[in-house]
């Protein structure tokens, strides 16, 4: 990247710096005109002094330069009286406004949309150059580094780019026009006006430099302090477990200390330079009154243009300002750009080249991946893979056994060409792999190493991610579409970003050997099928929500088997014991009262079912079918109950948390309000007192409960209330509660729940187990199966994977890598978060794979190579041996050290 | 059933008989009702015990593996019995199984709140000192009979052998 922010500046916004600096130049006679109509008209127009009316305004309006007489509105005449010379100027006065703001305004606009476009593209190259840099950076260089590189630290830049040399050219030439109207007052008033400017011109970039220094400094420790961020974050366990919250707070505020001292003798500094600054420019006025009225008193100068020059000097305090401001910002941009780039240059980093080639035709791998010498070293010069030679066929199957720091980790990194070796060769099929693009060696070979990244998103994302290398089916647009993905286009060359389009498809269908997204959805489960993930992939499905509008087959499958369930549950009266299924006309004793009442799912927040008993609409229907007096009753019953079975137990106490109605905060007033009502007199209690003691009957569950509160009057009228509740819903309300319906799928609720269309009873053993089977069974039966676990796919998996097990993130990688379908698939210990029974289904359906195709794998046990064609032994970086594990076992004295040592 | 018919079927159980009738009910409701079906097991002998149970309604068998790895049902259990508690006193695995042999209704009363009451009422803790007395007297009993029979038919085999000899 160029050195200086200059260079970096002129290179990718010559042109448009070039026409800011233009228009900037082009606005400044009518700024020079701006000046100079006051004054005519002050003079000329209301004095009138020198002036005889009726004048000719044609040769009026001509303004002489170089000599030249320049007739502004092009040669007229016109005579014109006093007064209406006085209004054409003033009308000529408000011209020369409007043409000045809108100089200014198309000026800024411009200005600003070049800055931002210089971010962008220096933004995208900083992350670019991240994607490029050889792996080892990342062990000196943290994400809390370059985060705030690319984020916060250029964002000034953005600023100070649209300005880089247009503001020195305008605000100069502003000066120079304003300086030169002095001069043609007065040359030796102009010249005392700007006596001091090389005092100030001397001293300020002396001080500005120490100020950078220290500018400098702050941001190394900006950086540093984000950095402590995102590693508190990473380590807030380790913390925890170590109780040295402490100790990491104090490094903290260390850190801020630091900062603090940085910004503090800044400020000294910055605030010196402007206390300076300022002086200096007040000697100006200074000299106006002392030299200049000297002058006046002599009589060799008018005292109107003493006056006229303070004016112009005042004039030129702002753009004077500006352009000191100008050169500290400079000074602080080239050293944000300074400090940004120089981090983003690491030795080994891998050319553009090497991210975007893209090779003509794919042809699989064939012959042999050999290395000659291969040598890779750490940060202190030790070899890590210390001259390994080796020739591997394409189409056989490798292990590599040897200790954890024998290499193999590292070897299986240059074999797939993540590591770029510090000497030696690697070819691929004949070809030197060090000059292979990524479309090679990222498309034909696949790596899964010992804890491969999981990415927020859903699984689907995740499988298919190995498939995404360039947009391959465009989106059609058309109308504002079409336009808006012009825009798009348009805007990413001017900034030098890459213009593929987001929402294309990028899956390479033909690599995973398929047609569309549904054979791939297909090949993506067959996938975690062979490494053993269909099972709970198919569990999440089940967990999961559908969009009955976008899967009406999936939703109308869902119903036959909801209808199956129900026949089977007709006829087996243990099931009806499990399952307490929804029914319009009944009510459910394994539902609270609230949801009886619903009988329906909320959407949104209306009628969340803690605080049903505020919500006025259910409050009405309670009233309208004469429930209210009987929720008081029972809501006075349930508290009663309450403080009689919790009133003696510690607050804390988890009986309290688990079972308990009422918090432990609201006892007391719960106690209280128990004191001074009675059952009898509940119409007559404050509102506050009934709206606690109504909310109470809704979280009632009969069977669970075993309060016998929810009677069979009770529960008639609920279903009553049931009945009104859906038939008098407000339109306003009507989305915010999806009812249960036999005949329709509830879009709120999961597959399993749709399924059930009940509750899962209470108080039956293993219910969870047994309604699991029950489930499957249905599943089954109705071939539902591949479908339900193609739900599955679309389980959000958290950030960073977080939701899955690290089992489950190892064997979703390995299923990505898989899908790929690679001539050569490059394993590092990737099973070994799993239990021994997964990591054998992983390895038998992987040999019975990759039967004439080519597996290495760095195995974590010694004995897991004995089915592999050959074996690789590596010790302390070298290659000891290479055979079958069959000759090795017995022969190689390592080999049988690392057996028996397990 | 009611909480208020769990207390009083609480009560007819000795351990529980002398406990105030505000803390059973208190133990109904934060203990779990839990029914199992004909042939589902309470427990397995061997298992980690986290609960104890009392039988509401139903029928239930207590079998013990032997080492030769046959069945032998040692008891039947039925309304108001408590089982379980063996395991989650002494922390010791399960050392039998119990299956329903009809529909089984119980309360299944977790550890925590098992230990919570015993601590509470030290009336509790005596019942369950003289239950588990009577049972080493009644294992006792039944060991002496067992010998009784075992000496008795070592002699008899001793005679079988002598009288081939």
């Amino acid at each position: 990247m160029e050195k200086t922010i200059y260079g970096y500046v002129w290179r990718f916004s010559r042109q448009q710096q070039i026409t800011m600096t233009l228009m900037s130049a082009a606005s400044l006679p009518f700024l020079y005109l701006f000046y100079e109509v006051p004054k005519t008209i002050i003079n000329e127009a209301i004095q009138g002094s020198g002036i005889e009316f009726p004048l000719n305004l044609g040769e009026k309006l001509t303004i002489s330069v170089l000599g030249l007489d320049i007739p502004l509105l092009g040669p007229f005449d016109l005579m014109i009286d006093q007064v209406p010379y006085l209004f054409v100027l003033c009308v000529l006065f408000l011209v020369l406004v409007g043409v000045n703001q809108g100089f200014k305004y198309v000026i800024n606009v411009y200005k600003g949309l070049t800055g931002e476009r210089m971010l962008r593209r220096l933004r995208f190259e900083l992350y670019s150059r991240v994607l490029r840099f050889p792996l080892p950076t990342f062990r000196k260089m943290s994400q809390g580094e370059i985060i705030p590189m690319i984020t916060a630290e250029v964002e000034p830049l953005g600023g100070f780019i649209g300005d880089a040399f247009s503001l020195p050219a305008f605000q100069g030439g502003y000066l120079v026009t304003i300086l030169s109207f002095l001069f043609m007052q007065d040359w030796r008033m102009a010249m005392a006006a700007v006596a001091l400017y090389p005092l100030q011109l001397w001293l300020i970039p002396k001080l500005q430099r120490r100020v950078n220094l220290l500018g400098k400094e702050r941001v190394a420790r900006v950086r540093r302090l984000s950095d402590k961020i995102s590693e508190t974050v990473q380590s807030v366990q380790e913390t925890h477990a170590h109780d040295t919250s402490n100790f990491v707070l104090t490094d903290f505020a260390n850190q801020l200390f630091w900062i603090y001292g940085v910004r503090e003798r800044i400020y000294r500094q910055k605030f010196v330079i402007k206390f300076l600054n300022n002086s200096i420019q007040q000697l100006g006025p200074f000299c106006f009154y002392s030299i200049g009225g000297y002058f006046v008193i002599q009589g060799e100068l008018e005292i109107g243009t003493l006056i006229a020059a303070i004016a112009a000097h005042k004039d030129l305090a702002a753009p004077w300002k500006d352009l000191l401001t100008y050169y500290q910002m400079q000074s602080d941009a080239s050293i944000k750009y300074d400090v940004v780039v120089s981090q983003f240059g690491p030795a080994g980093m891998r050319g553009p080249e090497y991210q975007m080639d893209e090779p003509d035709s794919l042809a699989p791998l064939t012959g042999e991946l050999a290395a000659t010498n291969l040598t890779l070293t750490d940060d202190q010069d030790v070899a890590v893979v210390d001259g390994v030679s080796l020739r591997l066929s394409l189409d056989k199957r490798y292990a590599i056994v040897g200790t954890g720091g024998s290499g193999r980790e590292e070897l299986t990194m240059l074999l797939a060409r993540l590591l770029d070796p510090d000497n030696g060769n690697l070819s691929l099929g004949g070809n030197d792999a060090a000059l292979l693009p990524e479309a090679v060696t990222g498309r034909r070979m696949a790596h899964v190493g010992a804890s491969a990244f999981v990415f927020a998103g859903t699984i689907a994302d995740n499988l298919f991610l190995g498939l995404k290398h360039r947009p391959l089916k465009a989106v059609e647009y058309s109308g504002e579409a079409a336009k808006q993905r012009a825009f798009y286009v348009d805007e990413a060359r001017r900034s030098g970003n890459i213009d593929y389009d987001p929402d294309a498809d990028w899956i390479d269908y033909a690599a995973a050997g398929v047609d569309d997204p549904a054979t791939l959805r297909l090949a993506g489960l067959a996938a975690l099928t062979r490494i053993g993930m269909n099972d709970e992939v198919y569990r999440f499905g089940l967990r999961g929500t559908i969009d009955p509008q976008d899967r009406p087959d999936l939703a109308a499958g869902i119903l036959r088997a909801r209808a199956g369930l129900r026949e089977r549950m007709a006829g087996d009266p243990a099931l009806l014991d499990l399952v307490e299924g929804f029914a319009a006309e009944s009510y459910n004793l394994n539902a609270s009262v609230g949801e009886n009442l619903m009988f329906g799912n909320p959407v949104g927040g209306a009628f969340d079912v803690e605080h049903l008993a505020e919500h006025a609409y259910v409050l009405d229907v309670l009233e309208q079918v004469g429930l209210t007096e009987q929720f008081l009753s029972v809501g006075f019953q349930v508290a009663s109950t309450m403080v009689e079975l919790f009133a003696d137990l510690p607050p804390d106490h988890e009986l309290f948390q688990q079972f308990s109605f009422i918090s432990a905060d609201e006892l007391p007033d719960i106690q209280a309000l128990l004191h001074r009502s009675d059952r009898a007199n509940l119409g007559v209690l404050p509102e506050e007192d009934r709206s606690l003691l109504m909310s109470l009957p809704f979280k009632l569950i009969p069977a669970r409960h075993r309060l016998g509160l929810v009677d069979d009057d009770l529960q008639t009228k609920v279903l009553e209330a049931r009945r009104y509740f859906a038939e008098h819903l407000p339109d306003d309300l009507q989305n915010a509660v999806e009812f249960f319906d036999m005949e329709k799928y509830n879009a709120t609720a999961n597959i399993q729940d749709n399924i059930l269309f009940g509750k899962v009873a209470y108080g039956q053993a293993q219910a969870a187990e047994r309604v699991g089977d029950l489930v499957s069974e249905v599943v089954d039966e109705f071939g539902l199966h591949e479908t339900v676990a193609g739900v599955g796919l679309n389980f959000q998996v958290g950030i960073a994977g977080s939701r899955l097990s690290i089992a489950q993130r190892q064997k979703l990688a390995i299923a990505r890598a898989l899908l790929k379908r690679p001539d050569i698939l490059i394993l590092s210990e990737a099973t070994t978060p799993l239990d021994s029974a997964g990591q054998a289904l992983i390895m038998d359906a992987l040999l019975a794979e990759f039967e004439g195709r080519c597996l290495i794998w760095s195995v974590q046990r010694a004995s897991m190579a004995e089915n592999f064609d050959e074996v690789l032994v590596m010790r302390q970086g070298r290659l000891m041996e290479m055979g079958s594990y069959g000759v090795l076992s017995q022969s190689n004295e390592h080999v049988k050290e690392l057996l028996e040592s397990e | 059933m009611s909480l208020n018919e769990e207390v009083e079927l609480l009560r007819t159980i000795p351990m529980f008989a002398n406990i105030e009738p505000s803390k059973l009910k208190l133990l109904a409701f934060t203990s779990e009702r839990l029914t199992f079906q004909e042939g589902q097991d309470l427990c397995r002998q061997g298992d980690i015990g986290d609960a104890a149970y009392v039988v509401v309604e139903g029928t239930a068998d207590v079998i013990i593996d032997l080492p030769d790895g046959g069945k032998l049902t040692v008891a039947q259990i039925g309304r108001n019995a408590f089982v379980g508690e063996m395991a989650i006193l002494c922390e010791v695995p399960r050392t039998a199984t119990i299956t329903a042999t009809a529909k089984l209704e119980t309360l299944r009363i977790s550890t925590e709140l098992f230990f919570r009451l015993v601590k509470e009422f030290p009336s509790m803790a005596v019942e369950i000192m003289r239950d588990l007395a009577r049972r080493q007297v009644a294992s006792n009993d039944q060991l002496t009979e067992a010998n009784q029979k075992l000496s008795a038919a070592e002699k008899r085999l001793q005679e079988l052998e002598g009288g081939a000899s």
